[in-house]
């Protein structure tokens, strides 16, 4: 797996910048991730979806879908796009730390 | 005398009582399902083209329930698995010592903002049922030019190279019928690309790209204005249509909310990925599209996982554990038009890649390739379905995926 240094600190990730390690992720470092990809500020609704998709992927195992986060994270898909421009469920899951969501077979 | 209950006579279901039946000696087998037809589903996407004809595509369901299954034609209220017994639509029950869920994922056009609207089967189609690709074969029959959107509104769906095989068909039909200079195709996706996998997605979209077939990639759908023509994603994006074929969301079966089973949001059942157990129990599985497998839903991933678990089966109800663990092998035939195909093969961990496959006697098939010989093979799999698959005779393909013929580099 390769690694990259972001904020200071090694992080390991996969070919695509994904990081691969849960445990390595920080608030600290999701600022910097978001600057990475133009999302300048995280604001309280970029948190909730962060914070969602982390304690759901303690949880089950796997990248909470764009679907999964509406229904079960209770956040409108509309409202995601405004947050995560063009891409949010690559961009959300980015930010969070977490690998790409597959379910895309 | 022990009880196997399977819910749901269609690809999955019926394969497994054809593979158990000889087995299970004297187990009481039922199968439950409320159609009384049987169809090929692969075959829907050649009826809107007139390549089949719908009656083409139907035989009864009985004809491929084996002796010694009690076929009930009844639906499924709800599981309640904690009683080990299935509800029925006629208030009577069903218990059973191990029950075995094959109930599929189904269209749900309703879930889309205008897609239950009075323009569906008129400026908006799908091919999912029989009946939508039934209506949409007038519709192409009717259509003399102007702008075909094709549209993916989200994954999972069942057979998700279908989209794609539409698309190339409608170019070579509207070739055919020499007005391909005046439509304009667009195909506008969730996806990134073309497709899921990175070398498939490549070769597709050069497909595409070499029949001048627009991609709208990235664009997730939030409604439909079938009067109006026009589609609108979340951010605000728009896209205009004569004709829509739109690919519905899938659902898991609708008792499924009613049950206590675990399900995921699209109503598909939480199971052991290599084993299809469904999760917190110990004597119910989850088969064929149903099951929230990370692999293609498709007949061809059902039948190599209904081999391995068949195996699993006889081990469990021995009371000894499951050996076999499923790979995710799925292998899909993709018709591009003109009379030529291409074919991918995979399983969870490799992505499709180009290459041979090797078929003892009738092969190779060449890999993310479009052959004459591919499209041949494709339309060989409706008397193979029909004769082998259903009736839980092997193919001369094996259930875990092989690198063998298979070209790596790059990748």
């Amino acid at each position: 797996m390769p690694t990259t240094t972001i904020a200071g600190r090694e992080i390991h990730v996969d070919d695509d910048g994904f990081m691969t390690e849960y445990d390595e992720w920080n608030e600290d470092l999701a600022k910097e991730l978001a600057a990475a990809i133009g999302i300048g500020d995280l604001t309280d609704g970029h948190w909730k979806a962060i914070n969602f998709l982390r304690e759901d992927y303690k949880e089950q195992g796997e990248t909470a879908t764009l679907r999964r986060v509406t229904a079960s994270g209770g956040i409108p898909t509309k409202e995601l796009f405004q947050l995560f421009p063009k891409k949010p469920a690559r961009k959300m899951s980015y930010v969070a730390g977490l690998p790409k969501p597959v379910g895309c077979v | 005398m022990q009880r196997l209950v399977v819910i749901g006579a269609g690809t999955a279901g019926t394969m497994v009582v054809n593979k158990l039946r000889p087995v299970l000696g004297d187990w009481h087998i039922t199968i439950v399902d409320p159609a009384t037809e049987h169809h090929y589903q692969p075959g829907y996407l050649f009826v809107p083209f007139g390549t089949y004809q719908p009656n083409e595509v139907v035989k009864k369901t009985t004809e491929f329930i084996p002796e010694g299954v009690e076929f009930r034609n009844v639906a499924v209220e709800r599981v309640e698995s904690a009683a080990n017994t299935v509800h029925l639509a006629d208030g009577s029950t069903l218990e059973y010592d191990q029950l075995v869920v094959a109930t599929g994922t189904h269209p749900a056009p309703e879930e889309t903002p205008g897609l239950d609207g009075p323009a569906m089967g008129k400026t908006v189609h799908h091919f999912y049922s029989l009946e939508a690709a039934t209506a949409l074969a007038d519709a192409l029959g009717g259509f003399t030019g102007g702008k075909l959107v094709v549209n993916l509104i989200d994954l999972p769906i069942k057979c998700p190279v279908a989209p794609l095989e539409f698309t190339f068909l409608a170019e070579s039909f509207f070739h055919e019928r020499g007005i391909r200079d005046d439509v304009e195709i667009t195909y506008v996706t969730p996806l990134e690309g073309a497709f899921t996998k990175p070398v498939a997605s490549r070769t597709l979209g050069g497909l595409l790209q070499s029949k001048g077939i627009e991609v709208e990639p990235d664009f997730y759908l939030e409604r439909v204005d079938g009067d109006e023509g026009k589609l609108w994603s979340y951010d605000e994006r728009e896209v205009d249509f004569d004709l829509l074929v739109t690919v519905p969301l899938n659902f898991g079966a609708g008792f499924l909310a009613d049950s206590d089973l675990p399900i995921d949001e699209l109503r598909h059942i939480k199971v052991d990925h290599g084993n299809f157990l469904v999760d917190g129990t110990e004597n119910v599985f989850a088969v064929g599209d149903a099951a929230n497998l990370p692999t293609s839903k498709a007949g061809s991933v059902a039948h190599f996982a209904i081999d391995v678990f068949t195996e699993n089966f006889v081990e469990h109800i021995s009371g000894r554990p499951m050996h076999e663990a499923f790979d995710g092998h799925a292998n899909c035939y993709i018709e591009s038009g003109h009379g030529k195909a291409l074919l991918i093969d995979f399983n969870y961990d490799t992505q499709p890649l180009p290459g041979k496959f090797p078929l003892p006697g009738v092969g190779p098939f060449s890999l993310l390739e479009e052959t004459e010989m591919n499209h041949v093979g494709k339309m060989m799999f409706k008397w193979m379905y029909w004769n082998i698959l259903l009736r839980g005779k092997d193919l001369p393909v094996s259930s875990a995926m092989t690198l063998a013929g298979k070209v790596t580099e790059g990748a």
